[in-house]
């Protein structure tokens, strides 16, 4: 662990050194390339040097595709900044293409006039065929003009920067992405520091990684400052985000340290059952590592043992909870049904990625909300809550838990691809101003005649959790319609209705027990812009630049999903038109049209990708008139 | 009576009686098992409440209701699932899962064996009918060959599953098998499965006398019995027959035969039953013994101890404890590359 201050800008090394507000910056090349480890560096280095940052690493499903495919292209973008950002950037300001492929699949972003970097030596007769260039593209004197073009023979350099240590060619050029990250490093005036020690943590145990590592990222650095080709460097100053203590975090880490914190604060187990899945398995790795705090990890045999597991813990009495993607929340189906009617507290996690079927595993998309709400056979309402970045699932998620116990019923905690991988700078909370869960057990008999009455419900429609092992509330509960009070097998057409209606009433009462819903801009007027989820950068980006722009337009962003905040139909009814773009065909759209019959449009999107605030402003712009 | 018996509540069978009223058909093999089951229960020495009941859907799975402890009738094949998160979560619980051959072969083999193989300490009873019941008589995974059922009029063509060679195929660390008339046999079976630390799976033949009544006549009726079934007793040579005149003997190719004793054969001679080997193949040998060619054997098949995984997952959070300390949220929240911002 290492801790920054902030410092001065560094010397100009004798170019000229440019100050910029904002850099929008992608690395790409082969899977096997590195590229999502200097996109982490970088992000690390902007972020502990003050910038704001957002990140998208975009990858693809493939571990290893075939060297130099053009499917095999992985990316990481990152934008730094000196005020606050709020997504990953539109177009890209500077480009660093390790071979043709990236170069094919990546070069419509990079804006005109940028800066492109590549490993000229790639281009090769080999990569370009791979790569189905007929000609070498930094040959097309049309294209390379609209760009402040680097060509840089990477991979001799980086070569010659680790010679001597013995190192295999292939391992050599297993550093190039460190000469790349150097270069940037220079380019940007990053202190390589914190790199520097993570490369020597990292790699404690073997020294010629170290060394060529920091000889590659060394030589990047270097070469960047001694050759021509480089006249001027620039320099983000840091972002003035509220005072405190930092550090970066990604979604899927953020639930893991919530759930964790949790366990220890509530002085309760955490019980985590999992299968491996795209793009939830980070939650099973980072939970597995915190058994000290009070966590049980179980990696289960499928995603129908996860979930039933989950069932069981819960019933079990601990905070149960289990996670993954879109095919497996499909499998989970029943068994959360079962906790549904045996109302028990437990939390499925849906980090969201492209569909249907195994769709797109490595791309992020918004199209589970429908599946979240209505994926389970028969009259079966869950709350649902949706986390609007990778800082935000920290609380929601126990957020989600104060629900699923205050209420007894399973919740369910809407992620996605781009907040689980995405990071961004997280202000630390004081330990003490964390929530605690406060949880009550029933310990005696409820019933007059000294029985135990498992369905008794409180004002809130909850029932009692009795943990077995305690004396005299021995209970059998089930799939089964139960009878209201008892839970004994009832299934008598009148008391079906009545569990019906009481399980939907339960669910729908926590609206009494939300925040109500804000609206940043005007509280009535032309236009609002309602989003939720992931896009809450992109949708709050674009409706700012709208209203600087003087329109009437106002943005709200949902958390609480089911039930809605309940101003939501006052504040939707405010506004003359209603607009909500949704990475998905229209979902939350029809939702509201639903409960609140309001002739709200839809923007969508199902492209494996974010929005791009032009877009969105664009858009804006249309239905604002 | 032992005189250094510990002072725990005295519980009787009707202690574990739940106020709901039983609803298998009239003289379903059910019955029996739930009565020996509550016979069994207050023997343990463990409180009423520390017991927990899992099942899944069929008949079988209406058990947990009958039985006044905590219970859980989950969904169709789930149950060793369940019950794996009941045992994790509450490592303290005496957990055993109620199923049936549909229940837990067919719509829940994959839990089934993945149970099995963790050794978590669990029970579990699978009561074998080959049928299924509830859903009014359709052919199940145990059912032979040639079944004719509602959706087999023409005989059934798959090939049935051995509950016993699954579970040891899946390196079950107890397995034995009972009938459900045979009340003093299945109270013993029972008895050991509740004493077995791990996963202890029971197939229970079990009648149902609606769709699919005396598929286990052979091994129950007094004209057929003693020739059907053999009785086994760890240490013991397999003998069988109403004059106990039959051995079971291991002859040459890795499969075992029936001999006469008397004569050459001496009962040293025969296969002597070994219920610790810590290598299976014996238990897998016993468990192709399948009628007509065979007798079935009973009781015990394999007892074997290996660590569970309940306890692993005990001691891995007690050692991460010991290495890391106590988790520390302030220090967890810091970790990592931190900065100021002022």
């Amino acid at each position: 662990m290492s801790t920054a201050t902030l410092d001065a800008p560094a010397s100009t090394n004798g170019k000229p050194l440019e100050n910029l507000e904002t850099v929008v910056i992608r690395f790409c090349g082969d899977s096997g390339d590195g590229i999502q480890s200097i996109g982490g560096h970088m992000t690390n280095a902007s972020a502990m040097f003050g910038n704001d940052v957002r990140t998208f690493p975009d990858f693809p499903a493939e571990i290893r595709a075939p060297a130099g495919s053009l499917f095999g292209v992985s990316g990481y973008q990152l934008c730094f900044s000196n005020h606050d950002v709020f997504t990953p950037g539109d177009a890209v300001d500077t480009l660093v293409a390790m071979n043709p492929a990236a170069l094919k699949t990546n070069i419509a972003d990079l804006k005109r006039g940028g800066t492109l970097i590549v490993n000229e030596e790639e281009f090769n007769k080999s990569g370009l065929q791979k790569a189905s260039y007929e000609a070498n593209p930094l040959d097309d004197e049309n294209l390379m003009a609209k760009f402040r073009v680097h060509k840089v023979p990477m991979t001799r350099l980086n070569r010659d920067a680790v010679e001597g240590l013995g190192l295999s060619l292939k391992n050599a050029d297993l550093c190039r992405n460190f000469f790349a990250l150097g270069l940037v490093y220079w380019l940007y005036d990053r202190d390589p520091k914190p790199t520097e020690d993570n490369i020597r943590t990292k790699f404690a145990k073997k020294p010629d990684v170290v060394e060529a590592n920091l000889r590659a990222l060394r030589a990047g650095m270097n070469y960047g400052f001694s050759t021509e080709s480089f006249t001027v460097h620039y320099h983000v100053p840091p972002a003035k985000l509220p005072a405190g203590k930092y550090r970066k975090i990604t979604g899927n880490e953020a639930v893991a340290m919530g759930l964790a914190t949790m366990a220890k604060l509530s002085g309760k187990t955490v019980v985590f059952s999992g299968y491996p899945i795209t793009p939830a398995s980070d939650i099973l790795h980072d939970l597995s590592t915190f058994k000290h705090f009070g966590v049980k990890t179980f990696q289960a045999e499928d995603e129908i043992a996860a979930m039933s597991a989950c069932v069981g813990a819960a019933f079990a009495g601990e905070l149960a909870v289990t996670a993954s993607s879109g095919p497996g929340i499909c499998l989970k189906g029943e068994a959360m049904g079962l906790g549904m009617m045996t109302e028990l507290p437990m939390v499925i996690i849906d980090v969201q990625r492209g569909g249907p079927s195994t769709g797109l595993p490595t791309k992020t998309e918004q199209s589970d909300l429908l599946l979240a709400m209505y994926g389970r056979n028969g009259e079966s309402p869950l709350p649902i809550v949706a986390a609007s970045g990778p800082g935000d699932c920290f609380s929601l998620i126990q957020e989600a838990f104060r629900i699923a116990t205050e209420f007894m019923c399973p919740v369910i905690f809407l992620s996605d691809g781009y907040i689980a991988n995405g990071a961004e700078p997280w202000q630390i909370p004081n330990v003490a101003d964390l929530p605690r869960l406060k949880i009550e057990h029933i310990t005696s008999v409820n019933g007059e005649n000294g029985e135990y009455l498992p369905y008794k419900r409180n004002e809130k429609l909850a029932r009692p959790w009795a943990k077995p092992g305690t004396k005299g509330l021995e209970h059998r509960i089930g799939g089964i319609e139960k009878k209201d009070v008892t839970g004994n097998i009832d299934y008598s057409p009148k008391n079906h209705q009545h569990m019906t209606n009481t399980r939907a009433q339960k669910v729908a009462n926590i609206a009494n027990f939300i925040p109500e819903q804000t609206v940043d801009g005007p509280a009535s007027g032309k236009l609002l812009v309602i989003s939720w989820g992931g896009t809450y950068g992109a949708v709050r980006t674009a409706v700012q630049q709208a209203q600087t722009a003087g329109k009437s337009v106002a943005h709200t962003h949902l958390r609480y999903m089911n039930p809605f905040p309940r101003n939501l139909g006052t504040i939707l009814k405010s506004y003359e038109k209603v607009l909500v773009p949704e990475l998905n065909c229209g979902q939350l759209r029809m939702l509201l049209r639903n409960q609140f019959l309001v002739d709200a449009q839809g923007y969508n999107k199902v492209e494996g990708k974010p929005f791009l605030v032009n877009e969105l402003v664009n858009v804006i712009n249309e239905f604002h008139g | 009576m032992s005189v250094d018996m510990p002072t725990l509540p005295t519980l009787q069978s009707k202690d574990f009686a739940s106020d709901q009223e039983v609803r298998w058909c009239p003289r379903c093999g059910d019955y029996s098992i739930l009565a020996q089951m509550k016979k069994v229960l207050p023997t343990l020495g463990i409180p009423k409440e520390k017991f927990c009941f899992v099942s899944g859907i069929g008949c079988s799975s209406r058990f947990p209701y009958y039985v006044n402890t905590y219970g859980l009738h989950s969904i169709h094949g789930r149950a060793p699932a369940v019950a794996t998160g009941v045992k994790l979560a509450n490592p303290e619980l005496q957990v055993w899962v109620i199923t049936g051959d549909g229940d837990a072969l067919s719509i829940g083999g994959n839990h089934f064996l993945h149970a099995i193989r963790r050794n978590i300490d669990m029970k579990i009873i699978l009561f074998n009918n080959q049928i299924y019941g509830l859903t009014k008589g359709q052919y199940s995974p145990t059912s032979p060959v040639g079944k004719k059922s509602k959706s087999t009029p023409y005989g059934s063509i798959d090939h049935p599953l051995t509950p016993l060679s699954v579970a040891i195929g899946a390196e079950a660390t107890f397995v034995a098998r009972s009938v459900d008339v045979d009340i003093k046999h299945l109270t013993m079976v029972l008895e050991r499965a509740a004493h077995h630390k791990g996963t202890a799976f029971v197939e229970v033949y079990q009648d149902c006398n609606v769709f699919n009544q005396g598929a286990f006549s052979y091994a129950t009726d007094k004209e057929t019995r003693s020739d059907s079934i053999v009785y086994l007793e760890h240490g013991k040579p397999l003998i069988f027959g109403k004059n106990r005149e039959k051995g079971i003997r291991v002859a040459e190719g890795n499969r075992v035969e029936i001999v006469q004793l008397g004569g050459d054969v001496k009962e040293d001679d025969l296969l002597f039953h070994d219920e610790k080997t810590p290598e299976p193949s014996l238990a897998f040998l016993l468990s192709r013994m399948r009628h007509p060619e065979f007798p079935e054997p009973m009781g015990i098949f394999r007892a074997v101890e290996r660590s569970t995984y309940d306890e692993s997952v005990t001691k891995q959070v007690e050692a991460a404890r010991a290495k890391l300390g106590e988790g520390d949220v302030e220090k967890l929240l810091n970790s990592g590359d931190t900065w100021f911002v002022n």
